[in-house]
Formats: C-alpha cells, structure tokens, sequence
C-alpha cells in the first residue's frame, strides 16, 4: 500500500505542493489529474523518492522513503516501474539494451533469459523484433512502450506513468491506454497515471483524483469525477478557459 | 550589494558542498567494490586511447619549444649541452602533467559534463533511480577510475615524445652535442622528478573526472544549462589544475627533497 501523508514541496519561494495527503490500495490503478504545472509530475516524483518533500511523509507498505539516503531507496525502488513523459531511454544503448538494464546491474541472470526476458516484455507492449533499433529511430509512441517494457521487465509491483499520452495522436494514445490496462491487469501491479488526457483518465482509472491549488480537490471512481457538478472539476474536464 | 555577495558566497559553499558529496559518495562506492567494470573499460578507451592524438602533439611540441628556448637562453652563456636536462626536468615534473591535463580536461571533462548534463535534462539520471541504480555507481565511479588509471600513462607518453622532441631540435636542427646533452639530462633528470609528475597525473585524473561529473549532474534544465555546465567543467578543472600545482610542488618538492 501507498500513503502520501500530508506532503508539502516547495521550489525555492513558490510551493508547489500544500499538504497532499491519500492512499493507494495494492493492485489499485489510481489517476492523478490536474492543470499543467499543477504539481502532478512532482507528486509522482516524491512517490517514488526523486524528489524530497519539505516536510510530510510517504510511505511505501509502511515504510517512510522520505527520510531514506539515496543507497537505501535502492532496495525501495526495486518495486517500482516508472514511464517518463519523454520515455527516457538511455540514447547511448540499442532498445535491447534499454529493457534488459535493471538485469544487467543485478547480474543474476545468463545472457541468454536475458534475452527471452527482453523478448517478452517487448512482445508485451507490442514491439516485437526491435531489439537492435536505437532510440533515435523510433517513434514518440515506440519510444514510451519501449519505456513501459523497461519499466516492467522485472515485474514491479508498482508501476507509474508520467503523461503517457501526452504528445501522440489519439490512435496511439489509446493503444497505450489499452497497454496500461493490460498491464495493470495481467502483471497485478498497482498502478499510479499522472495526466490531463481524461479520455485516458477515465479508461485506465480505478479511481481519479485531481490536483488543484497545491491540494487534493477531488477524488471519487471515474464516474463520480465525470458526473461531477462541481464547477472547478466540470471546468477541468469540459476544457473550458477561465473567461 | 551586500544580499548580492551573500548570494555568491551562499551559491559557492553550496556548490563546494554538493562536489564534496560526489566526492565523498564515489570514494565510498570505490571502496566497496560497486565498480561496473565493463563501463570502465569503454571510459578508458574514451579517455586514454582517443585522447593519444591531442596528449602526442602537446607532449612533441612543448618539448620542442622548450628546447628551442632554452637554447637560446644557454647559448648566450656557452651552457648549450643543459638544454636537454631543462627540458627533461620540466617536462618530467611540471609541463608534461601540466598541460596533459590541461589537454585531457578541455577533451574529456567537456564530454562528462555535456554527457551527464544531456542524461539530467532528458530524465536519463532520473531513470537509472528509477531502476535501482545510483548514479555515482553508475556514472561517476567508471570516469573517475578511469581518468585516474589513464592519466599517469598519457603523461608519461607526453613526457617522453616532449624529450623526444627536444632531443630531436636541440641535436638535429641546433646541432648541440649529442653525448654530452644526453649525459646531462641523464644526470639532472632524476627518478624524483618523473615520481612527481606521475604523482600531479593521477590527482588531476581525478580533478578532470570529478569536476566534469559534478557539473553534468548539477546542470540546469535545458541546452544553455548543457553548454554552461561543459564551459564551467572545462575553466574550473583548468583553475583547479593549476592551484593544485602550486600546492603539489611544494608539498611534493619537500617530500622527495627536492626543494
């Protein structure tokens, strides 16, 4: 289970985050949603320990990461996946290079289920035979579920998406919806989006909660977020301007 | 003006802190072996076997000039035959792990510091945490130990193609005498001088490594912050180089008693 309890971040004079506290129930696909500049990629970074809060906590099946050196979070952050919005593939590798890192480092594994492991994760997200392609040759679409075969490969228990839609065409965002959702299902992780795609948010969504004025502001099951009558929820997700 | 200095003098113990950090982390994961030797490998290739060119070169035409030079400053006082040994001395104790150095920092911490840097504003470092990896393990440890091993080599390369090479001008094209030239720098070049020099290589390996990495991985968002960190990399490894020099000689001049 995850818990965010009361966190507050600040970048120099401007807080970003002011108190945000919930909770995340294993096997749980929880959408965080928000404006632009919300702090939505910055929570998400404080899950899973890149970021320190200023104060509050953030605890991992009890465990409080906020508090741990960079050398402890290494055994917490074995148990996380993590999506960035630009997939960060390490351009330097070839995509087999890419997915099989974390096995690389561990070195428990032969060459050769090193392989069968990268070839089933890529055959996962639907890329199979890309192993010798760079980076640079793919796709922004190719490159996120390059990014999401990385993420999973050693079967987290807890995967997070930052935008995984953001910047692809509806066709392709929805093949990664669908990925998430497979994902989430077949592996049983809990999974955490941060987006402001609420086609995505509604699909891939157990339950929403959306980010406003540095604090929680709502939180409810897709349809409750959807059927809200709240004006600053029915504004974020009727995308309307303020007049 | 005052809040101003405050700033600067905020800003510069921040940024010796977080250097002593990096310092600090990658001493600890030396000693305790987390050493990806693969990664240290290709650092050794990029930093030892692709810097031959830059490293010949400076190393060849120091040790001409110098004996040119010298020369002409000897020649005046019928001292023709000490050309060698000076050249020999400064080579071996200042000049040959000086501007090594110097070559290898505008080369190889400019490449750390915009590869590193790239790797932060692309979410690259932030991924290798993702993956259980840090990236002083990672990162940093492979260069520094790389640099380190490599740099007493490519200053001994530069030393003696700087001899090579002030042989060759002082004997071949000034016509000094050559047994008499060679007896002398044989006599005033001695096992302490060429000790120093490789003693000053390894320190500034570590330098050039630690100062590029530093800066990489502090460097700001964006590719202005790229090119600002592999500026910084490059003038503070050179500022740092030659401090430290001063230092060194002093500190190894006493020690091997030389001065």
């Amino acid at each position: 289970m995850i818990e965010v309890r009361d966190l507050k971040k600040s970048f120099g004079p401007q807080p970003i985050l002011d108190g945000v506290s919930f909770q995340i129930e294993t096997g749980e696909s929880l959408v965080i949603i928000g404006r632009s500049g919300g702090g939505k990629s910055v929570l998400l970074k404080h899950i899973i320990g890149l970021l320190q809060p200023n104060s509050g906590a953030v605890l991992i099946d009890s465990e409080d990461i906020t508090r741990m050196s960079e050398r402890e979070l290494i055994r917490v952050r074995s148990k996380f996946g993590m999506v960035f919005q630009g997939a960060a593939l390490f351009d330097s590798m070839t995509v087999a290079e890419n997915v099989a890192f974390p096995f690389r480092r561990q070195k428990k594994f032969t060459e050769k289920e090193i392989a069968r492991k990268v070839a089933e994760a890529l055959d996962m997200v639907e890329l199979p035979g890309i192993e010798k392609k760079r980076p640079s040759e793919l796709s922004g679409g190719m490159r996120k579920r390059v990014g999401l075969a990385r993420a999973i490969v050693y079967q987290p228990q807890i995967v997070l998406y930052d935008e995984p839609t953001t910047g692809l065409d509806p066709i392709v965002s929805d093949s990664i919806d669908k990925l998430i959702i497979r994902v989430t299902e077949c592996l049983k992780v809990t999974t955490i989006v941060v987006t402001h795609d609420m086609r995505s948010a509604r699909r891939v969504g157990h339950r929403i909660v959306m980010l406003h004025n540095k604090k929680i502001y709502a939180s409810g099951t897709p349809e409750d977020i959807f059927a809200s009558k709240d004006p600053v929820v029915r504004q974020f997700i009727d995308g309307v301007a303020d007049p | 003006m005052t809040s101003l200095a405050q700033r600067f003098i905020t800003g510069c113990l921040q940024g010796l802190g977080s250097y002593a950090l990096l310092v600090k982390e990658s001493l600890f994961s030396l000693l305790t072996f987390k050493i990806a030797w693969r990664d240290v490998t290709y650092q050794i290739y990029f930093i030892g076997v692709k810097s031959q060119p830059v490293v010949l070169i400076t190393g060849a035409f120091t040790g001409m000039v110098l004996a040119a030079q010298a020369y002409y400053q000897f020649h005046q006082v019928k001292m023709d035959t000490a050309t060698l040994a000076l050249v020999g001395v400064s080579m071996c104790s200042e000049l040959g792990p000086v501007l090594t150095s110097l070559m290898v920092a505008g080369r190889v911490g400019a490449a750390i510091a915009a590869e590193i840097g790239t790797m932060r504003v692309t979410e690259q470092i932030d991924a290798l945490r993702t993956l259980a990896t840090h990236p002083i393990d990672y990162l940093v440890v492979p260069r520094l130990l790389a640099a380190i091993l490599v740099m007493p080599i490519l200053t001994a390369e530069a030393i003696t193609i700087g001899i090579a090479g002030g042989y060759g001008v002082g004997v071949g094209l000034l016509g000094i005498d050559a047994t008499y030239s060679w007896h002398n720098m044989l006599r005033y070049t001695t096992i302490p001088d060429y000790a120093i020099g490789l003693i000053k290589s390894v320190i500034f390996g570590g330098i050039i490594a630690s100062i590029g990495c530093y800066k990489g991985m502090s460097c700001r968002e964006g590719a202005e912050g790229v090119g600002q960190a592999t500026t910084e990399a490059v003038m503070y490894s050179s500022i740092v180089i030659l401090i430290t020099n001063f230092f060194l000689t002093l500190l190894l001049g006493r020690l091997f008693h030389i001065i």
